[in-house]
């Protein structure tokens, strides 16, 4: 049993729903809500077959009402519980953007350190899906840019199995960021007798010298993709996926740009303010004589998210990587 | 004949400035003791005891002049702001006393009676207009959550609580010491936000033990209530699928026993009930407002004849309830309460600056301690530093 539970190649749909029975089994305070989270197991069936053995008190199909989800885990998270808040795609989270602000945030703060605000915010987000308008967002900078929150995204599997489970256990608020076009895509092993990285940590992918390409939640699949296209042509990328938005884990990330002197940043949201734009200055206040190249950044155009049959122009792709990685090298 | 159904007007009446029929009042502004209950509240039309009677009373004085200081403080530049109460003091002291130790409360920003009740030191309440912390209460010592200042947000997390009360199994047991609910406040203003509406929703689709008191004062700032509905506020809730009713909130025995119906109601399990306190802001919005610009002072005369302390005062009097030593001292009291929030205000220390880093996070991450810690380098940097 032991043996077979060590090697199980699942899906990242597979293991946030591990990860999420896992801390239900837990702790009998975590809590789930959300839209069509329970009979249907959510529109990506991540709480798939979890109301079934928890019950309807402890994964909470709830009003279709964004603010009045995040509202009121707000008020169970100060009577004890632990909620675990999916909001079913990216661009529904602001109907819900006040409470997340101006109260998730902030109780801790306002009651100087009385209230917690163990809730874990969970996003599917990112585009690629073939969706309509407010499907394919990517909206981390907006809550990476709030103090009080913690902001995090997965890119895997076995992270979304492990990353869920620690933001889960987190006394501060946690914006769970999942890519949502990795849902169902590949399968890793999860050998869950390990012990995980912390939560707040960012992690090198694949090592290389010539330049550092940062990336999170989607981009890494497709950072790994240029990195193997690279080395092809004799170039070698070091991979980092930031796994942590808010706080950053700069530490691996100065550590490498110190050596190759070169960064690019990928992420699909609009590089305008983005978190490439926070990465750039802080690589370029702590790295600036190691830095050959001003940070590049490759991500969605400033524009609004536009429609589905030219997502992938819109969307930083191998070559667009590629491309940057070019100009950072001749500069 | 409207095809999509009955006029409103004949539904819900004209609007009426006094409260209309429907009005819950046990006490006239003239002092005379009524019974104007709805069917099925007649239980709640309790003789109230003459130790009650002196209790509210004195509650209500104390509170008024609590307000009267804090408005005197800012004046005297000792607050940032302050949001009065003034003319409010019989709707929150009436819903503040039908409270059980174990019932909860979520206030606005004005909640300053209510946190009377609940025992909380006024000069915490100071401490927030005054600048010096967002609110300096632990609410699990009290109860009493902390002031929140986006209108209507706590509406949904009064709710929330409410529906945790449900997986605690504190609603209705049966057992009086057990089973709790919880007590939303809101304005007639936030009645539009999303957010009392958003609860309202999962209230009733939860059957959460909350009671959501409105107190309608008639006033959001300088926009009438006429702004926000054309429907008496009440009514609003059958619409969501629980009762409303409307209370004089100038009338502390009626706002008192009506809230204490709607608290049972909540901790039997019979879900939640929405409580409209028609009451008038005697006051400004808060001490930066001025409202000579939009309303008249003929409407804010009509309203001190229904004050809701003078009616306690006559009521109490003519019936011998208490003797003349009794108001001398509620009197000695309130002017040592004075004394007390003046010098107390004053002597409130300011926070360190540095203090303003603590609290963000369970635990001091790595980028905001860097921050913090080259703010106080660049502070000692100056020449006499520390």
């Amino acid at each position: 049993m032991a043996a077979q539970e060590k090697a199980q190649k699942i899906t990242l749909a597979k293991g946030l729903n591990m990860g999420l029975r896992k801390a239900m089994e837990a702790d009998p305070k975590v809590l789930i809500m959300g839209e069509d989270v329970g009979k249907l197991g959510g529109v990506f069936r991540i709480t798939d077959g979890l109301q079934k053995d928890f019950g309807e008190d402890r994964v909470i199909d709830s009003p279709l009402a964004e603010s009045g989800i995040v509202g009121t885990a707000v008020g169970m998270a100060m009577r004890g519980y632990r909620p675990v808040v999916e909001i079913q795609f990216d661009g529904f989270v602001y109907p819900a953007y006040d409470q997340i602000v101006c109260q998730v945030a902030k109780i801790r703060y306002r009651s100087k350190g009385r209230v917690p605000m163990p809730i874990v915010i969970r996003i599917p987000f990112g585009g690629g899906i073939g969706a309509v308008e407010h499907h394919s967002e990517s909206p981390e900078a907006q809550f990476a840019h709030t103090p009080g929150l913690k902001v995090v995204a997965c890119s895997n599997p076995v992270d979304g199995y492990w990353m869920i489970q620690q933001a889960i256990a987190c006394d501060d608020p946690v914006i769970f960021l999942e890519p949502k076009r990795q849902y169902h895509a590949d399968k890793a092993e999860l050998d869950d007798t390990v012990t995980p990285e912390p939560l707040f940590t960012s992690r090198v992918v694949r090592q290389g010298g010539d330049v550092t390409v940062l990336a999170y939640g989607p981009t890494v699949k497709t950072a790994l993709k240029a990195a193997e296209a690279a080395s092809g042509e004799g170039r070698s990328l070091e991979v980092i996926d930031l796994r942590t938005l808010s706080p950053l884990d700069m530490a691996p990330v100065l550590d490498s740009v110190r050596r190759t002197g070169r960064a690019i940043v990928v992420h699909e949201a609009h590089v305008n303010l983005g978190m490439g734009a926070e990465l750039a200055a802080r690589i370029t206040e702590e790295c600036f004589y190691s830095l050959e190249a001003p940070v590049l950044r490759v991500g969605g155009f400033d524009t609004p998210y536009p429609a589905s049959r030219i997502e992938e122009d819109f969307l930083p792709d191998l070559d667009r990587v590629l491309d940057a990685v070019d100009r950072s090298l001749e500069f | 004949m409207n095809p999509f159904g009955p006029d409103l007007a004949e539904v819900f009446g004209p609007s009426q400035s006094d409260g209309g029929p429907e009005l819950v009042q046990l006490l006239t502004p003239e002092g005379e003791r009524v019974h104007h209950l709805p069917p099925g509240l007649e239980q709640f039309d309790l003789d109230f005891s003459a130790e009650q009677l002196r209790g509210f009373y004195r509650d209500m004085v104390l509170v008024r002049r609590l307000d009267t200081e804090a408005t005197a403080l800012q004046r005297h530049g000792e607050l940032g702001i302050w949001a009065q109460l003034l003319g409010q003091e019989a709707a929150q002291v009436g819903a503040g006393r039908a409270l059980r130790p174990q019932d909860f409360v979520f206030p606005t920003y004005r909640e300053h009676g209510v946190a009377w009740c609940r025992g909380l030191d006024p000069l915490k309440l100071l401490g927030l207009f005054r600048g010096v912390d967002h609110g300096n209460w632990d609410p699990a010592d009290y109860n009493f959550g902390l002031y929140t200042i986006v209108i209507g947000a706590q509406c949904l997390h009064a709710t929330g609580y409410a529906m945790g009360m449900q997986r605690d199994g504190v609603v209705g047991t049966g057992d009086p010491d057990r089973d709790a609910a919880v007590v939303a406040h809101f304005g007639d203003g936030a009645s539009s936000q999303g957010d009392v509406n958003e609860a309202f929703i999962f209230a009733a689709s939860y059957n959460a033990p909350v009671v959501f008191f409105c107190q309608n004062n008639q006033w959001a700032i300088s926009e009438p209530i006429e702004r926000q509905s054309r429907i008496p506020l009440y009514q609003r809730a059958l619409g969501f699928g629980f009762p409303g009713v409307r209370v004089d909130g100038n009338d502390v025995l009626a706002t008192y026993a009506v809230t204490q119906a709607a608290l049972q109601r909540a901790r039997d399990g019979q879900g939640p009930t929405f409580v409209e306190a028609y009451t008038y802001r005697m006051g400004a919005h808060t001490t930066t407002d001025d409202p000579t610009r939009y309303r008249l002072s003929g409407d804010v005369e009509s309203w001190k004849l229904k004050d809701p302390i003078a009616r306690v005062e006559a009521y109490v009097k003519r019936n011998g309830l208490a003797d003349a030593d009794f108001f001398a001292d509620v009197a000695a009291e309130a002017d040592e309460l004075g004394a007390t929030l003046r010098e107390g205000c004053k002597a409130l220390p300011d926070p360190q600056p540095m203090s303003m880093f603590d609290n963000v996070y369970a635990e001091m991450t790595d980028e905001l301690g860097a921050q913090r810690d080259g703010f106080a380098a660049y502070l000692d940097s100056f020449e006499g530093a520390r």
